[in-house]
């Protein structure tokens, strides 16, 4: 299953501050480690919600909303996209990450991702198909 | 909830450490099977502790210094051992010397050796490819007894068996814990992506069950080679390996319909294909090209599927490419099932009638005579041919031999719409 490893934003890297030369080194150790224990998809740091852009829907209507955004710890300001056979094994290698940020306090946030069974056999495109044509049927021969 | 639950981080935990663990082990103990039953009592020891004195902070550390201890425990009672190999324990002794002034010191293992190491002995060919399979997904993957015979469909008493016998056979072999140099790596590290290559086809196409595949068998597989990839990051094969398994995996949840029936490849809605999977694909395949790969056998597979993966509808499909890809997979690695793809290949280029040619050709070859693709691809192309008896008469045949379920009831169903 797959995990999305989310680094909350802080203050400081709203303001764009960038990490320091060790949290760096520390940051791509870690990032290092997890590529070699076949964990690591993908993963990317965010620039400051200063630069980013929100849609807003309402109805019909569409809103664009320019940056930066007020509620900082809800912001994210970075991801991974982790490989792991459970939750547990998900945390246990949060818990190794270094400190993301290094003054304040800082977290992070682990979802599972959605896989397509988790779904159902409903949201099959195929499926929805197939259901729409019997019901096209069921019309006609009421119709008849 | 997960926090809370010590049961289940430990076994997160075990699932993290456990080659570590076992690799470091069999470099002091210098035998796996050892190495595995003391990381094993380390791991029972955290079962007892841990819930009751909570997770220590560095539990890899904890779980490794409690193997050493009992290493060297064990050494001190087995008094053969100790006659036998008392060189073994003073060195032993050292290295736990060492260890206790730094506790992390001796789980170090910065290049990952030990661990390389661990892949080898575990696919060494004195052993079977059943046996390799077994000991790998145990060692590296640190899956249990229970959840490898589960993968495999077979009982559990099975795998435990097949487990024992493997490292009495490594150890009566007297293998030993090395990484293997010059042409004997060439060779040796075939028989480790032969294991991952296994066990992924294990998970994608199960050969037998009504379950069409079993998902974990590939994300473990995948897993593995990327540890191996890690470990050997300018092995081009390593990089081809990966590309075709994630572009393969990318076509995972398109392969199956609502009611876990197959769809082909051509007809599967590619908006269901894993887009990141087919991202990374491409960019391993690229790599493994860069490095040397593109006359080899998994980086030309993996350029096959990504043929596939590039094209946004079937009809783009570039079947000549596909073709001749196919043509030099026949040569590094000559085979009936290549020569079979080949001829698919041909007849969706310059159309069926000569890919039929080149599957007629096939028949006299006894390697195929009870491979069910052989009569499924003749009894396709004779269908499109418009050569409807003769393509019933292929599709019961290729049924009749077919070891999946779900696969045969495919092919019964494509022979009755030839009547």
């Amino acid at each position: 299953m797959r995990f999305c490893v989310m680094v909350r934003a802080t203050k400081s890297s709203e303001a764009g501050q960038l990490p320091s030369a060790k949290l760096l080194a520390d940051m791509g150790r870690f990032n290092e480690e997890l590529v070699k224990a076949g964990v690591m998809l993908a993963g990317e740091g965010l620039q400051p919600s200063s630069k980013g852009a929100r849609l807003r829907f309402s109805g019909d209507k569409r809103t664009v909303i320019d940056g930066p955004f007020a509620e900082t710890k809800e912001l994210i300001a970075g991801f991974w996209l982790w490989q792991c056979k459970s939750m547990a094994e998900a945390l246990e290698w949060a818990k190794r990450c270094p400190r993301p940020f290094e003054f304040g306090d800082c977290e992070i946030e682990i979802r599972q991702v959605f896989e397509a069974e988790d779904f159902g056999v409903e949201f099959t495109p195929e499926l929805r198909e197939q259901e729409e044509r019997l019901r096209e049927q069921v019309a006609k021969s009421t119709n008849r | 909830m997960t926090a809370a639950d010590p049961q289940q981080t430990i076994a997160a935990v075990w699932r993290i450490e456990a080659a570590k663990l076992i690799a470091a082990l069999s470099r002091i103990v210098r035998d796996v099977g050892i190495a595995e039953e003391l990381a094993q009592d380390a791991l029972v020891a955290a079962l007892e502790q841990w819930p009751q004195d909570g997770v220590p902070d560095n539990p890899g550390a904890w779980l490794m210094a409690t193997a050493k201890h009992r290493a060297i425990d064990k050494l001190r009672r087995d008094e053969l051992l100790q006659r036998k190999h008392a060189e073994l324990a003073h060195e032993l002794e050292s290295v736990l010397g060492e260890a206790n002034v730094n506790a992390e010191a001796a789980l170090d293992d910065p290049f990952g050796d030990d661990v390389l190491r661990l892949v080898f002995t575990a696919c060494h060919p004195v052993l079977s490819s059943e046996a390799r399979t077994a000991l790998t997904l145990r060692l590296l993957g640190g899956l249990t007894t229970d959840e490898i015979a589960r993968a495999f469909l077979v009982p559990e008493s099975t795998i435990a068996q097949r487990i024992v016998r493997a490292k009495r056979t490594l150890s009566e072999a007297e293998v030993p814990f090395e990484v293997p140099h010059g042409a004997e790596m060439t060779q040796r590290l075939c028989s480790v992506l032969e294991v991952i290559y296994l066990i992924f086809n294990e998970g994608y196409t199960a050969t037998a069950g009504a379950d069409w595949m079993r998902p974990q068998l590939c994300e473990e597989a995948l897993r593995l080679g990327r540890i191996l990839a890690g470990l050997m990051p300018d092995e081009a094969e390593v990089q081809g390996l990966i590309a075709l398994m994630e572009l393969q995996a990318s076509r995972m949840h398109a392969r199956t319909g609502p009611n876990g029936e197959p769809i082909l490849l051509l007809k599967q809605n590619r908006a269901r294909w894993d887009q990141l999977l087919i991202h990374r694909g491409l960019k391993t395949l690229a790599r493994a090209e860069r490095l040397g790969g593109s006359r080899q056998r998994y980086t030309l597979q993996a350029a096959i599927a990504a043929c596939h993966a590039r094209a946004r509808n079937a009809d783009e499909t570039d079947w000549p490419c596909i073709a001749q890809l196919y043509a030099e997979l026949a040569k590094v690695a000559p085979s009936p099932v290549v020569e079979l793809n080949c001829a698919v290949a041909v007849s969706r280029a310059q159309g069926p009638a000569a890919g039929l040619a080149l599957v007629d050709a096939l028949f006299a070859e006894p390697a195929l005579g009870s491979y069910h693709l052989l009569p499924t691809v003749r009894g396709d192309l004779l269908e499109k041919l418009g050569r409807k008896d003769e393509a019933r008469m292929e599709f019961e045949r290729a049924a009749a031999l077919t070891r999946n379920a779900r696969e045969r009831e495919l092919l019964l169903a494509r022979a009755a719409g030839c009547d």
